[in-house]
């Protein structure tokens, strides 16, 4: 018998949420959502979840198993199984309705920022508009986004700062960045530059673990980011610090950590610099800092070479 | 053992108590860390960022070192273990790919071959059966009733596709470490996640909250010092911390160690060989506890 412990929420009965166990033998080969449908059908009416497909390709059954974001009809119940119980929540950063559903608000007006339909070069030829297999590589893994929010709602800086676009927007995005028919890359990159966009992602690959899909986010953030430096939208913290990243690898084979944090601010950032002076002093009165004449590694002139036969 | 070691540049840099306290750990445990002072830089997801093929090449170049010596590959980072480890998944998984990139390193007179060398975290091969026997055998200061909060890195364990390590959203290779060198490990929620380090410069409010709500589960979970395989973890817990508004709040402070500092102290290194004066947060409270036994 395993224990299916479930957070229980309705507002209009009673203001906080809280656990309710159900006990329930799992049917060899059955998923997470089956067990809730079941649970639903025979033991109690009242449990509220979103689901349709039953084979992960609508995006609606989405909640937290055993703590992080999961497609309740793509996992077995069996291997979920910890000590015999599956904990069910809602998925994380989005308001709990009811129950196991959330409000996707939010979610839906960030990916509505991101412009997410094509913007043609031209008017629509009389017949299709042809891509190459190689151009549509480019936005193959990102169309293949269900838009379960899993991403979302494991997300860390979402966690912290309700402002950020948030993965699953982003890799709308990049669906349109890397378009080949699509006009508006640099202003696409612009607008995703800017605060809250690709480069207030943390790399924390939270969004890569959950996505039940190949469209993995974090990916294709960092996808928009090198078209952002490549068309030139070097004018922020992010870029700036990429940038001044790769030079001091390529001068010298390894970081620089004197110069990053300066050029990353920016030589006319006052207000980035001087927030940089606390730490900076801390760590020089602990004798914490890098050595002044920064040097380079063994044979850095076999990365040189590399960097420019990279052209870069 | 014998291994590859790539130090990574922020513990020849701002960390450099990591490069102290990993050879102190290593001659304690008897294991043979050769240097790899002609690797570049992991490029820290960075490079990535502008270019991938970059990045790849760099760290083939890396791992082709290793596999000329004929060693496995450790780092004392969790991000460049990450990252090293992408670059291998992304060469590995595309014949073509990696016939362009062994052009690009061919004139330095390097051959990336893939699958010789492991590229493995210090912790990956202190968490397993020898190198727990290992600690078992060489310990020399139990560190009793001293209760360690681990703080893996995110790229240590995500995507856990890249990272055999250890269960992504459960790990335990940390604590089995910390409970054979005699301290009680914690376990707290945010053990597995992300200090903010990436954004501490293009949105500190959200980095700082990162670090902030992690460092406080684990102070309200007991414990007496963190302890991370990443010293990108540490700058932002450790460097940052006196401007982390969410402890100021509390008045709360807790010392953050390296995984190799925790080590060399169980296999007798004094904290002043260790370089934890260095720290920013004091560390003297660790002594205190451990002088108590
Ligand atoms: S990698 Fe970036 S976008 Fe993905 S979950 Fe982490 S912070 Fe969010
Ligand atoms: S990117 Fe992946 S996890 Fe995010 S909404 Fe799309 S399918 Fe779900
Ligand atoms: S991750 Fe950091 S420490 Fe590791 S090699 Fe890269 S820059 Fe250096
Ligand atoms: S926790 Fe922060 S510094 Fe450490 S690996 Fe993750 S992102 Fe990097
Ligand atoms: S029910 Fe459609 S994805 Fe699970």
């Amino acid at each position: 018998m395993a224990t299916f412990k479930i957070k229980r929420y309705n507002p209009e009965k009673q203001a906080e949420p809280y656990y309710e166990e159900f006990q329930y033998d799992i049917p060899a080969g059955s998923t997470v959502l089956d067990c809730m449908n079941e649970i639903k059908w025979n033991l109690d009416g009242s449990l509220t979840f979103r689901m349709s497909c039953r084979s992960a390709i609508c995006g609606s059954c989405a909640v937290k198993v055993n703590g992080h974001a999961t497609l309740a009809c793509q996992k077995q119940a069996e291997t979920m199984l910890k000590d015999d119980t599956i904990v069910l929540e809602p998925l994380g950063n989005m308001k709990p309705l009811k129950d196991l559903a959330v409000d996707f608000t939010p979610f839906w007006d960030k990916v509505n920022k991101v412009t997410p339909y094509l913007q043609p070069r031209s008017a629509p030829p009389a017949k299709e508009r042809r891509q190459s297999p190689a151009e549509f590589k480019l936005i193959d893994d990102t169309s293949t986004c269900i838009m379960c929010g899993s991403c979302y709602s494991d997300c860390n800086v979402l966690e912290v700062d309700d402002n950020f676009l948030g993965p699953a927007a982003l890799a709308k995005a990049q669906r349109f960045v890397g378009d080949s028919r699509d006009s508006k890359t640099l202003e696409r990159v612009k607008q995703l530059s800017e605060y809250g966009g690709i480069w207030d992602c943390t790399h924390c690959g939270e969004c890569v673990e959950r996505c039940p899909k190949p469209a993995e986010p974090f990916y294709r953030i960092k996808e928009i980011m090198a078209v952002a430096l490549e068309q030139g939208v070097h004018d922020n913290v992010g870029a700036r610090h990429a940038i001044s990243f790769v030079n001091s690898v390529k001068h010298s084979g390894s970081l620089n950590e004197n110069k990053l944090p300066v050029e990353s601010m920016g030589f006319f950032n006052i207000k980035g610099l001087l927030e940089l002076v606390p730490v900076g002093l801390r760590m020089l009165l602990k004798r914490k800092v890098p050595p002044i004449l920064h040097k380079s590694i063994e044979n850095v002139q076999d990365v040189r070479r590399i960097f420019r036969k990279l052209n870069q | 053992m014998k291994f590859a070691l790539f130090t990574g540049c922020v513990a020849k840099g701002a960390t450099r108590e990591l490069m102290v306290s990993t050879k102190k750990a290593a001659e304690g445990l008897g294991i043979e860390f050769i240097e790899m002072k002609s690797a570049a830089c992991c490029g820290a997801g960075v490079i990535s960022e502008q270019s991938p093929l970059l990045a790849d090449a760099l760290n083939a170049r890396t791992v082709a070192i290793a596999e000329a010596q004929g060693l496995d590959l450790v780092t004392i980072c969790s991000t460049c273990q990450g990252n090293l480890k992408k670059s291998e998944c992304n060469i590995d998984s595309d014949p073509e790919y990696k016939e362009q990139i062994n052009h690009i390193l061919s004139e330095g007179g390097h051959q990336y071959l893939g699958g010789k060398s492991r590229i493995k975290h210090f912790a990956n091969i202190l968490a397993t059966d020898e190198g727990m026997a290992l600690l078992k055998e060489k310990i020399k200061r139990p560190l009793k009733g001293l209760k360690v909060a681990a703080f893996y890195g995110c790229y240590v364990l995500r995507p856990s596709g890249l990272s055999d390590f250890d269960d992504p959203d459960d790990p335990h290779g940390m604590e089995d470490i910390f409970a054979a060198l005699g301290a009680e490990p914690i376990y707290y929620p945010s053990r597995v996640k992300c200090c903010g380090f990436p954004i501490i410069m293009m949105n500190k409010t959200a980095s700082q909250d990162m670090s902030g709500n992690a460092l406080l589960d684990a102070i309200e979970s007991g414990a007496d010092c963190v302890v991370t395989g990443c010293p990108l973890c540490h700058l932002s817990l450790d460097s940052y911390q006196p401007e982390i508004e969410k402890l100021k709040k509390k008045g709360h402070s807790i010392p953050i160690l390296h995984l190799s500092q925790l080590v060399a102290l169980a296999l007798g290194y004094t904290p002043k060989e260790l370089d934890m004066d260095h720290h920013i947060v004091s560390t003297l409270k660790i002594e205190e506890i451990l002088a108590r036994g």
